[in-house]
């Protein structure tokens, strides 16, 4: 199986663990991203996570073929969730296992920080207010109907890798 | 800091050679003025109509945002731009006239990619006697005052005023791109108008999530179009949809793999235009 994958079903980590169970490996580690109630400023109640899945496996699976060679790594997995999503849902989940634990390090964090700027995934958020917006899309919008975003224009820093 | 860039149509010339409103004239079923305007729209993050105060209720020019010359302002172009830089300052203006049938979004493109903020102006040079096309051409910030100063000293040529600046001048992608036409024998000679016209339509498959899946209202759709390249392509869209992002907030991919903007399009590729992504 694929060692990039989307699931539309709550991400279940003891089978994803085993999969990287490994005689050679003394160190794993793993990275869970979960849904938390706020962000910049505003309080979270759901998520929807959307994606190209084509394309998204396809660029996880370099993802993780560039942490193989560049850490030596050849445990490592990773799962993102897709759908509605309620707080502390796990959103995204990396493991990775090594003969010691600072290349397991260094290749989960590798992996997590490329496919939160690579992976064609979207965010919504859902907010107590009643109001949703796309992360990293609606400021880049409001900019067009309201010349007030002037001065900052801070949306060309979006997460585009 | 970069400075947003807004668009501006100028649409308030006296068409005298022509002998009626060039605004109005048709290529492809669309005003000059339409076209001019929607290739903008499609570039820029917000877009207007430049017009003289005796024109704002025109019929055509109603239908669009409008930046009216201030009262006082010279009549002409460089009026019509001062009139725009006071409006919103702060703002960088890719100006275009109205009548450049043979104008396309790669032309366009190709300006705001080789934009050098920190110059008064960036500008296509003419193909005709290399001098600045200021019909076509982004001025920055630092152009107003100059401009103003230079208007209020009686100077209306805005090519000669961009001679006289720091401006950056680029060679165009088509030598014939910035021809214009003043008279219905140089409309005529374009024949059937739209450049795109020569290549043949065909039917591409296009993708959509997340913000513009929806803005458009649609998962996926086949569209029918001679749009040669992806940027032409969501130029295209954005005008029908009013999509809130433009490309230099997007990627693009093609059959499931990424892709330049400017990969020639073949009838039955699958385009997806993909806005930022935020994983994690």
């Amino acid at each position: 199986m694929s060692a990039f994958r989307f699931s539309h079903s709550p991400i279940d980590t003891a089978p994803l663990r085993a999969e990287l169970v490994d005689t050679h490996c003394g160190g794993f580690t793993a990275f869970e991203g979960w849904v938390r109630d706020h962000n910049e400023g505003q309080k979270v109640t759901r998520l929807e996570y959307e994606a190209f899945e084509a394309l998204g496996v396809r660029e996880g699976e370099r993802i993780i073929e560039e942490a193989r060679k560049r850490f030596g790594v050849t445990q490592l997995l990773c799962v993102h969730r897709l759908g509605s999503l309620g707080l502390t849902d796990i959103a995204v989940w990396v493991g990775a296992a090594a003969a010691h634990r600072d290349e397991a390090f260094r290749a989960c964090r590798y992996v997590i920080d490329e496919v939160k700027h690579r992976v064609p995934i979207w965010k919504k958020e859902h907010y107590v207010s009643g109001d949703s917006g796309w992360v990293n899309c609606e400021r880049c919008a409001a900019h067009a109907g309201d010349h007030g975003h002037e001065a900052g224009h801070a949306h060309h820093h979006h997460d585009h890798g | 800091m970069t400075a947003p860039l807004y668009g501006l149509v100028l649409a308030g010339g006296r068409s005298r050679r022509m002998g009626r409103d060039k605004a109005t004239l048709e290529f492809g079923g669309r005003t000059q003025l339409e076209r001019a305007f929607d290739l903008l729209a499609a570039l820029t993050s917000r877009s207007f109509v430049s017009v003289r105060q005796d024109q704002k209720d025109d019929p055509l020019r109603a239908r669009f945002a409008q930046i009216v010359d201030l009262a006082g302002a010279p009549e002409g172009p460089a009026g019509g731009i001062m009139s725009a830089q006071q409006a919103h300052p702060g703002v960088a203006w890719l100006v275009v006239a109205c009548d450049l049938p043979l104008l396309d979004a790669p032309a366009l493109q190709h300006l705001i990619a080789r934009r050098d903020p920190s110059r008064s102006a960036t500008a296509y040079r003419s193909s005709h006697d290399g001098l600045p096309e200021p019909l076509c051409a982004i001025w920055e910030p630092s152009s107003a005052a100059p401009l103003a100063a230079a208007l209020a000293a009686g100077g209306n040529c805005p090519r000669k005023f961009l001679l006289q600046s720091d401006t950056l001048l680029i060679d165009q992608l088509r030598p014939e791109s910035l021809d214009n036409v003043n008279t219905p024998a140089e409309l005529a000679a374009l024949g059937t108008g739209a450049p795109s016209a020569t290549a043949a339509a065909r039917e591409l498959r296009v993708q959509y999530f997340a913000l513009l899946r929806e803005q458009a209202g649609l998962r996926d759709e086949a569209v029918q179009t001679r749009a040669a390249t992806p940027r032409d392509l969501y130029a295209e869209l954005s005008a029908r949809h009013g999509f809130s992002l433009t490309p230099e907030h997007l990627k693009v991919a093609v059959n499931a793999e990424f892709s330049e903007w400017n990969r020639p399009l073949v009838a039955g590729d699958t385009v997806v235009f993909i806005p930022p992504v935020a994983g994690g």
